[in-house]
């Protein structure tokens, strides 16, 4: 047993309004930038849907993801490490810049400089890649909006699978949820895996995957690896980019900025310790709908001593394992068994949970044909399948999502018994298998989310892996060239594009 | 006829264009780490670039190793095995056959940079320069081909890797060999030595990068500490400093 530390990530799905502001205020943050105009590296997506970039849960298409060989080993779906080289010079696992978005802008400044008109100036769109215009907007960054779209289009969506789709085309039966979607910061990752240059890796003290820009050769890898899809081509810099769990700011202390800006305070940061000498094992479970359950064997409880000895002799410190005994993560994950791994067949073992969102009752159930077990409806009949929240989160195993539901109503109804009726009714508690006071500790986690339980963050040690001296008047951020910005225009080694925005006439003639 | 340009082109160009691209390499990996990148345009468009991209690379990297293996093998490498005509008529053939190959890649790759919107808006000049150079090159190269067959006793391609070795061993009589031969085969030399000196500040940097440490690099996985220097080779950096191992003491 080797204990290492994360900081890991839930968010509570039965919360998030699909407001955007996490995907807004991460954009400004990090990827306001030529090259990344199309990137995301937070994305909230209506689903069903096929999602950003299209189709991107499916891996029969995109290959993305590990494979389970006969003999038992895990390898990359886009292969082991000379087939991944044989792929390097033209490489056919790769999404193209359609398949996310072209990334566009307007002609704002037409709006003021049109000369006198007969009808009102109009600002056009113009592709950000080549400065032409386009004239159409075929697709964009979160195009199926509030199931914006044809059903038939919408319905590829894989999380289908097992389910009757035809019946939720109908209006009255229709069905959809919000997906905030961010990497995963895996402790299996295929990216890393699959990157030649050895410039991806994970972090030991608080495992957040990250690139090194200055090793990255532009191999383009690692996008077709990652079965999320969280790795983007920056096609000005010639590098991949991905989400870097904000870690200037959870060095800090501070939470992501996508967290912290969370209107509906939908997300949970916290420590988890984990077994690395069990990834690869965990991850080369025979069967799929049994990772889930390998993920959480890997989890370490922090209030063990065993546990807590062999942590503080792999170097975890003593603030993490405080972190780690707070942390909102567990208690979501572990103790009440109401949050997930996304996609958890796809062998990464993620790292950013989800907590799957109730949904109004199907009519029919009021109608008093189906499913009301006792006070309480029966999970499978809320408007969204079952099948399709398994399909998401737990490889297709049904169970473990119908007790998640279950407990987050019976802490509706426990809750409602106490402040409406004034009765403590513990047979609901215990109904879902849990007491009173873990309900209402799980309501004030859940329902009330103060700040200091969504974050549990404990601040970094750098002073013990890195000597500030040497950093004292040294460059923030840079590329490795001192304090250039690796861009300048007169540098002999990295021109910048000559190319010239060309003009598109402006008025229709 | 050692004229000027003969003694400058051949005697003394080829160690300037080695010079630059050496030095020019060490400078840009040092200096500008983050534009050391293959600068793949596959993600902006995938069409022309699966066949133009491996047809070329398959093409340039049998070339490269063959120009590499055939003119640096002194004569008494394998003059035990075969005479020269027969290793001429091995070039010929084999370099043939991926020239062409090469030839038909980079003029998709050529076509596609200049003709692609996307590509040709998001392309340096360099980018640009370097895939015309390249393209010309090449033709040269397929030029030569007649000429070899013209004198099938290998007796040319013996004077040019007679003429790299001496360059290579630094043995100032070089330049001279040049002088008579056709002038496909010294305008391709000059060009040849030219992209040498083009070499670091194009896209062409990323050769020196080919990822073979990759195949035996151990397991999948990559994990740094952050006490780690990353230049240390290896995957995994050097173990945390000593102090991290003790356990601290339980804060209050």
């Amino acid at each position: 047993m080797k204990i290492r530390a994360q900081i890991a990530m839930v968010l509570n799905l039965d919360k998030c309004i699909g407001c955007h502001t996490c995907s807004v205020t991460c954009k400004q943050v990090w990827t306001n930038r030529e090259g990344m105009e199309y990137a995301w590296f937070n994305n909230v997506e209506t689903k069903p849907g096929i999602g950003y970039p299209k189709e991107w849960e499916n891996q029969k298409k995109w290959n993305g993801g590990w494979v389970r060989k006969s003999n038992g080993k895990i390898e990359p779906r886009i292969g082991g490490k000379w087939r991944v080289l044989a792929k390097i010079f033209a490489n056919p696992d790769l999404p193209e810049i359609d398949d996310y978005y072209e990334p566009f802008t307007f002609d704002y400044d037409h709006l003021q400089s049109a000369p006198e008109l007969e009808a009102t100036p109009t600002a056009r769109p113009r592709s950000l890649i080549t400065g032409e215009r386009m004239e159409k907007i075929e697709w964009g960054p979160n195009w199926e909006e509030i199931l914006g779209g044809e059903f038939a289009k919408r319905s590829k969506d894989v999380n289908f699978e097992g389910v009757q789709k035809e019946i939720y085309g109908a209006f009255e039966n229709t069905f959809m949820m919000y997906l905030p979607r961010l990497c995963e910061h895996c402790l299996n990752p295929t990216c890393v895996a699959a990157c030649p240059s050895g410039a991806i890796y994970k972090r030991e003290e608080d495992g957040i995957v990250l690139i090194d820009q200055e090793r990255c050769r532009g191999w383009r890898m690692c996008v077709s690896g990652c079965p999320y899809k969280k790795i983007y081509y920056n096609w000005a810099s010639g590098k991949s980019e991905k989400c870097i769990f904000c870690y200037p700011r959870i060095e800090a202390g501070q939470p992501t900025v996508c967290s912290e800006t969370c209107v509906g305070r939908i997300r949970y940061l916290g420590v988890v310790l984990y077994d690395a000498d069990g990834i690869e094992a965990a991850a080369a479970t025979t069967n799929e709908q049994d990772l889930y359950e390998a993920q959480l064997e890997l989890f370490k409880d922090p209030n063990d001593p065993e546990v807590i000895a062999q942590a503080r002799a792999d170097g975890v410190p003593e603030a993490w394992l405080e972190g780690a005994r707070r942390s909102p993560i567990w208690k979501m994950a572990m103790d009440w068994k109401i949050a997930f791994p996304l996609h958890p067949e796809y062998r990464t073992m993620p790292m950013v949970w989800y907590v799957p969102p109730l949904s109004p009752i199907q009519a029919a159930a009021e109608a008093g044909q189906m499913g009301v077990d006792g006070d309480m409806p029966d999970v499978r009949s809320l408007r969204i399948p079952l099948k399709y929240l398994a399909n998401l989160l737990t490889a297709g195993k049904e169970e473990p999502i119908a007790l998640g539901l279950e407990r987050m109503l019976a802490m509706r109804a426990y809750m409602r018994a106490k402040t409406v009726d004034g009765v403590i009714d513990e047979a609901i508690a215990e109904r879902v298998g849990m007491k009173g006071l873990d309900i209402e500790e799980m309501y004030e986690l859940m329902a009330i989310a103060n700040y200091e339980d969504r974050f549990v963050i404990p601040t970094s040690h750098r002073e013990t892996g890195v000597d500030p001296y040497e950093l004292r008047g040294s460059c923030g951020f840079t590329f490795g060239n001192s304090c250039s910005g690796g861009t300048s225009d007169a540098t002999l080694f990295f021109g910048a594009p000559s190319r010239k925005k060309p003009k598109t006439p402006m008025e229709v003639s | 006829m050692a004229t000027w340009y003969n003694t400058f082109f051949f005697g003394i160009y080829p160690y300037i264009a080695l010079a630059v691209m050496i030095a020019g390499s060490i400078i840009r990996y040092d200096r500008e780490p983050y534009s050391w990148r293959s600068g793949s345009s596959q993600m902006l468009r995938k069409k022309q670039l699966f066949w133009g991209s491996n047809l070329f690379h398959f093409g340039i990297l049998f070339l490269f190793f063959g120009h590499l293996v055939g003119l640096l093998t002194p004569h008494w490498g394998y003059s035990w095995a075969f005479d020269a005509s027969v290793k001429q008529l091995v070039a010929v053939i084999a370099g043939g056959i991926a020239g062409v190959v090469c030839f038909v890649g980079l003029t998709l790759l050529l076509h596609r940079r200049l003709t692609d919107p996307r590509i040709r808006s998001t392309s340096t000049t360099m980018d640009i320069a370097i895939l015309v150079i390249l393209w010309v090159q090449l033709s040269l190269g397929l030029l030569t081909l007649p000429f070899s067959l013209s004198h099938s006793d290998g007796g040319t391609m013996m004077t040019l890797a007679e003429w790299a070795q001496r360059i290579l061993t630094f043995r100032g009589d070089a330049a001279i060999l040049v002088a008579g031969v056709d002038w496909p085969y010294q305008v391709h030399i000059i060009l040849g030595l030219t992209i040498f000196l083009l070499f670091p500040f194009s896209r062409l940097v990323h050769i020196w990068s080919v990822p073979v440490r990759y195949v035996w690099r151990p397991g999948y996985q990559v994990v740094r500490s952050a006490g780690a220097d990353w230049r240390v080779p290896g995957p995994v950096g050097r173990p945390r400093i000593e102090a991290r191992a003790e356990p601290m003491e339980p804060a209050e």
